[in-house]
């Protein structure tokens, strides 16, 4: 074997249509490739990667065997059996060469958050690390209308785009093996809330009583790719009593 | 048919639930986009050869057991039951070998005491478990309690219903090759990015020359590796993309962890190479304290690797059913 280009991030590089941000074509061994944008977080790109996973599913591509779209890339996982990588690249950029963007109306959904102590054990750190005060970096943290750039990681567990600039915390260099269910955290440019309990690299802010993933509901995953969150601070009480609530849902509007 | 083959209710009661035992199947494929991952068989290879030597399609629901292994006992009915792995199964204390389809009457006990080589055996019944599927698969997923037997590894006292109470009599006796991934002693094969870029050219050389020990911190989500640190010189922060079964992060400490089967959909760590296909059944047979080394081959040999086995390994149970 050869490994030429392949040691390195090897690209086939694609020239931008109008709508098209310039993405390149990586294997993913050969289960997948990866349609990567670059690393970036915004808007358009997300945008972008959201057309781009419906004109991948709506293809039905014989062979292609599931995708995961996220803030920046979209893989695309596929079986070898049915078809090759090199048959797979040469049918992406055909299809995504020239992709059209269109608006579409998606949920703003409202989610009470506790900011501090026993919910968020990283959030006194936080506070001194950014030198801000509890109420500064509550306010910093609920201000904005966050894009819900992509559901990965877990089941339901919602990252989001937006996060204020003074807020970006790089990473813990170890992840934590366990946090709590309805975490809300901050991961370099980054916040999210989570859905299940499990392992993170990620610094935590304070927790929700919300639910986004129930396998016993319908649907068991609440929030899509494409919604949008604001979050609201409540205190301890208010998480427990929204928590005893049975079928508690948090308010929601469409937008456009 | 034996005379309690239509009995109603019949099922497999769990004495003892061995170290980690959970239902797996296929698993939950082409879900990721709601985070969900696909979960299934480590060793989806054994599931197959299981699930064959008692006349079930391959990626029916079976027992994935890691290293000590259960004791059940049959109540309600009889079944046909097959173990794969390099297991030691003793059925009502008497030593019996695994990859061969056997006959359970009520009362009979069966337990696998341990898994001799490799991490990992299956335990298929005729006819497969009573459980509901989720998202088309009945494949555990312990950390979100999904899937299986309520969402979690068996515990003691559970009562596993069987789909289809008698089932399965035309396999017993039906054997197997000792099949078994873990004999294959060789490097697990990758092909490197798609963050390979983000480590400097000395950093990926060490990669593939070191000698890599997996942790104790090594289960179903992934397999932490120890040896070198490999810091990444782009930092270890990325925009979150997709992981894959057997995509090779690499978190700020420069220790790389193998992302398997019940593994996060997305991931911030870059990371530097992703196992090939071939070698994932292989890769999901070992366990903490193991040693491997990894090797660079590109995509359209790893593709002819894997068309390769698959074609052999089908025919091998078509054989063996036909």
């Amino acid at each position: 074997m050869t490994l030429n280009a392949s040691i390195g991030d090897v690209a086939q590089n694609t020239p931008p249509g109008p709508d098209t941000p310039a993405f390149t074509i990586v294997p993913l061994a050969d289960q997948g490739v990866l349609v990567d944008c670059g690393e970036t977080i915004d808007v358009e790109t997300n945008r972008w990667i959201d057309a781009a996973a419906r004109a991948v599913t709506a293809a039905q591509l014989s062979g292609v065997t599931g995708i995961v779209p996220t803030y920046r890339s979209l893989a695309v996982e596929y079986d070898s059996r049915a078809m090759t990588q090199a048959e797979l690249i040469a049918t992406l950029e055909t299809l995504l060469g020239g992709l059209k963007v269109t608006q579409r109306r998606y949920r703003r959904f409202h989610i009470p958050v506790v900011y501090g102590g026993e919910f968020g054990v990283d959030f006194n750190d936080l506070c001194r690390h950014h030198a801000l005060t509890s109420e500064e970096l509550i306010a910093l943290h609920t201000a904005p209308e966050y894009r819900v750039f992509m559901i990965g990681f877990m089941p339901g567990f919602a990252y989001l785009g937006g996060l204020n600039d003074r807020l970006h915390t790089s990473r813990r260099e170890t992840p934590r093996t366990w946090t709590p269910a309805g975490s809300v955290s901050i991961g370099g440019q980054q916040t999210a809330v989570s859905s299940v309990e499990a392992p993170s690299g990620w610094h935590l802010l304070g927790r929700t009583p919300l639910r986004t993933f129930d396998a016993g509901r319908e649907p068991p995953i609440l929030i899509e790719a494409g919604d949008s969150i604001c979050f609201e601070a409540i205190d301890g009480d208010g998480f427990h009593a929204l928590q005893a609530e049975r079928d508690w849902l948090p308010r929601w509007e469409w937008r456009t | 048919m034996s005379e309690t083959a239509m009995t109603a209710g019949a099922s497999l009661q769990v004495d003892a639930p061995g170290m980690m035992t959970t239902l797996q199947d296929g698993g939950r494929q082409g879900q990721g986009h709601l985070g969900v991952p696909p979960s299934g068989a480590l060793d989806t290879m054994s599931l197959a050869l299981a699930n064959a030597l008692v006349g079930n399609a391959p990626d029916t629901g079976a027992l994935e057991i890691t290293l000590l292994g259960p004791t059940l006992v049959m109540k309600g009915g009889d079944c046909a039951v097959a173990v794969a792995g390099d297991a030691e199964v003793l059925h009502n204390d008497c030593r019996v070998a695994p990859f061969c389809s056997l006959w359970l009457r009520e009362g009979d006990v069966l337990t696998v005491r341990r898994v001799a080589s490799g991490a990992r055996a299956y335990l298929a019944v005729a006819g497969g478990f009573v459980a509901a599927p989720f998202l088309g698969s009945v494949a555990t997923l312990a950390r979100a309690g999904i899937g299986g037997f309520a969402g979690r590894p068996l515990a003691a006292g559970d009562q596993l219903g069987l789909a289809t109470p008698g089932g399965g009599e035309a396999s017993v006796g039906r054997r197997g090759e000792q099949h078994l991934p873990q004999r294959e002693k060789r490097a697990i094969r990758v092909v490197p990015g798609p963050q390979a870029g983000h480590f400097s050219r000395a950093k990926q050389a060490r990669f593939f020359s070191a000698e890599w020990t997996i942790s104790t911190l090594a289960d179903r989500m992934g397999y932490r590796l120890t040896g070198p640190a490999l810091a990444s010189a782009g930092g270890h922060n990325i925009v979150s993309d997709a992981l894959l079964t057997g995509s090779v992060q690499v978190p700020g400490d420069g220790q790389p962890i193998i992302a398997m089967n019940d593994r996060g959909t997305t991931g911030g760590y870059p990371k530097i190479a992703t196992v090939i296909r071939a070698d994932l059944a292989r890769l999901g047979q070992m366990k903490p304290g193991d040693r491997l080394r990894f090797e660079a081959v590109d995509v359209a040999h790893a593709e002819t690797l894997w068309r390769g086995r698959q074609e052999a390994f089908q025919a091998y149970l078509d054989r063996l059913t036909g």
